[in-house]
């Protein structure tokens, strides 16, 4: 387990005194993609905003390319190359998707590779480059996802933890992040920790699989071990 | 004619200062949903250092740098040492400590300097040139359009050309996922305090030599005018700040100009109360509804 990415441990969290997340751990290995998986109100995206420091964790260990995250600022977490889309896509919906872009890549000392990742987002997404100076709020909820990853992928990060990137999109825009976010990994290594309601869709792209159900762990495998688990799924999964 | 001319000059001249004022109140609201009562307060401390500052050395321009430096300080302070620890969750707390802090600026200032008002130089002749005989502008009016106008590029430029411009925005309308992507979203708010201290200051200057002078009540009824500048324009819009400032000062000025000075503040409570009434958002506002 020397090599893992990250490495949660034991994390206990919440808000006020009623934890929310108890006794939770998981390994993302570099390059893989791992979805979070359980009910709704189960913790998950609790869990990510945990593991960005937005929740403070009561007990537990998040330990991220060999160093404890423990004090460390939520605004400084990117710096050390994690990405964290929100929720509900997170694009600030009153500045323009230029805007936005430029916003993921501020904090990087590098402004020529900051400017060449930007140009890059624009090729991977050419209906955000038709739409440079439209306003956030302008735009369909794919087109949000999209904005919200690009905006994440301009930091270049080693880490992504996205939070239920296909509420609200139809099917078929679903997929398209999914095979995205397959391909990303077999290009520039980046992991994943994926939270989905959508299971079908998340364990089509992710290596393992990790379910919450009212805040703790109850199942921790290889995404085609869960998918094949009958029990398992009509138990906590709903399929 | 002429009175008109003279009229809506004096106006303009007198809104371009409520326009600054309003402007540093929708900078604070915008960046921290404040309406931040102890603005005038604040300007009033930066202009009785102004002109400790000149009296002592003589120098009016010494006297104008120093105080928009004691601005940008004082909003830091304000901000770090008593506005951070406000709890936010009724928008009524950070009104009741900012209306606290009034009271203590005031009472230092009356401590420190007196309760009289003490008369202030302009920099330049408040007399009107004479265009074919009809009054318009003075040397002072054109320093006011001079220096306001120079607020206004300079914080437009500021927002929407640099990149602190865009992390102070982002800061304001999504401070979680600002912080997600680096930005401070703290270190936002402190300069978003120091930048409006500093316009209110500013604001302070130019007002406070064209009434009474300096007293440490001195912008309390510059507060009412631009607060109602400010709400006209919407609040959060520094377009309609700007305005906002300028309907005012023009109110103001034909009104006092046409049926009588004593009338004016009942104008301004008139137009800010239909406003209220007919588009209660204000003029420019970009939100559908407000909380305060």
């Amino acid at each position: 387990m020397t090599g893992a990415l990250l490495q949660v441990d034991g994390l206990t969290a919440g808000y006020g005194a009623a934890p929310v997340l108890h006794d939770v751990g998981l390994t993302v290995q570099p390059g893989e993609i791992v979805a979070v998986l359980g009910a709704n109100g189960a913790g998950k995206t609790t869990l990510l905003r945990t593991l960005s420091g937005l929740v403070r964790s009561s007990r537990g260990r998040v330990v991220f390319d060999g160093a404890d995250l423990a004090g460390t600022k939520v605004e400084h977490l990117v710096r050390r190359g994690i990405a964290h889309v929100p929720e509900g896509r997170g694009v600030v919906t009153e500045l323009t998707v230029d805007e936005n872009l430029r916003l993921g890549g501020l904090w990087r000392r590098d402004r020529a590779d900051a400017r060449k990742a930007l140009d890059e987002v624009y090729e991977l997404f050419p209906s955000l480059a038709q739409r440079r100076g439209f306003a956030g709020h302008q735009l369909s909820g794919g087109e949000r996802q999209m904005l919200a990853l690009g905006r994440a992928l301009v930091g270049r990060p080693r880490l992504l933890l996205l939070d239920e990137p296909s509420l609200g999109l139809a099917p078929k825009v679903t997929g398209q992040i999914m095979a995205l976010l397959r391909d990303l990994r077999e290009r520039t290594g980046l992991a994943v920790l994926l939270v989905e309601q959508n299971v079908r869709s998340a364990l089509s792209i992710a290596d393992e699989g990790v379910v919450l159900a009212l805040g703790r762990v109850v199942a921790r495998n290889r995404a085609s071990v869960l998918r094949d688990d009958a029990d398992l799924r009509h138990a906590y999964l709903g399929f | 004619m002429d009175r008109f001319i003279y009229l809506t000059f004096d106006g303009l001249s007198r809104g371009l200062v409520y326009a600054a004022f309003a402007l540093a109140l929708v900078l604070i609201w915008r960046a921290a949903r404040i309406v931040n009562f102890a603005q005038g307060s604040m300007a009033v401390a930066a202009v009785y250092v102004a002109y400790s500052v000149t009296n002592a050395t003589g120098s009016y321009w010494l006297g104008f740098v120093v105080a928009l430096l004691a601005g940008l300080l004082l909003g830091v302070l304000v901000e770090r040492v008593v506005m951070r620890f406000v709890d936010h969750s009724s928008p009524l707390n950070g009104v009741v400590v900012a209306l606290g802090l009034v009271l203590v600026l005031q009472g230092t200032l009356g401590i420190v300097y007196g309760n009289e008002y003490q008369p202030v130089e302009t920099p330049f002749s408040r007399d009107a040139f004479e265009v074919g005989g009809i009054a318009m502008l003075s040397r002072y009016d054109l320093f006011v359009f001079a220096a306001v106008g120079t607020v206004v590029v300079v914080l437009t430029l500021l927002f929407t050309r640099t990149a602190v411009g865009l992390r102070m925005r982002a800061a304001a309308f999504a401070p979680d996922v600002s912080r997600l992507l680096g930005v401070s979203v703290g270190g936002m708010l402190t300069l978003g305090w120091a930048l409006a201290a500093a316009v209110g200051s500013l604001a302070g200057m130019l007002v406070v030599p064209t009434e009474l002078g300096v007293h440490p009540t001195a912008m309390d009824v510059v507060f009412v005018s631009a607060f109602t500048a400010a709400v006209v324009g919407g609040l959060d819009s520094p377009i309609g700040a700007v305005v906002g400032g300028l309907v005012v000062g023009l109110l103001l000025s034909y009104v006092s100009g046409y049926i009588d000075v004593t009338v004016a503040p009942m104008a301004i409570l008139a137009l800010l109360v239909l406003v209220l009434l007919g588009k209660p958002g204000g003029l420019f506002s970009s939100s559908k509804a407000r909380v305060a």
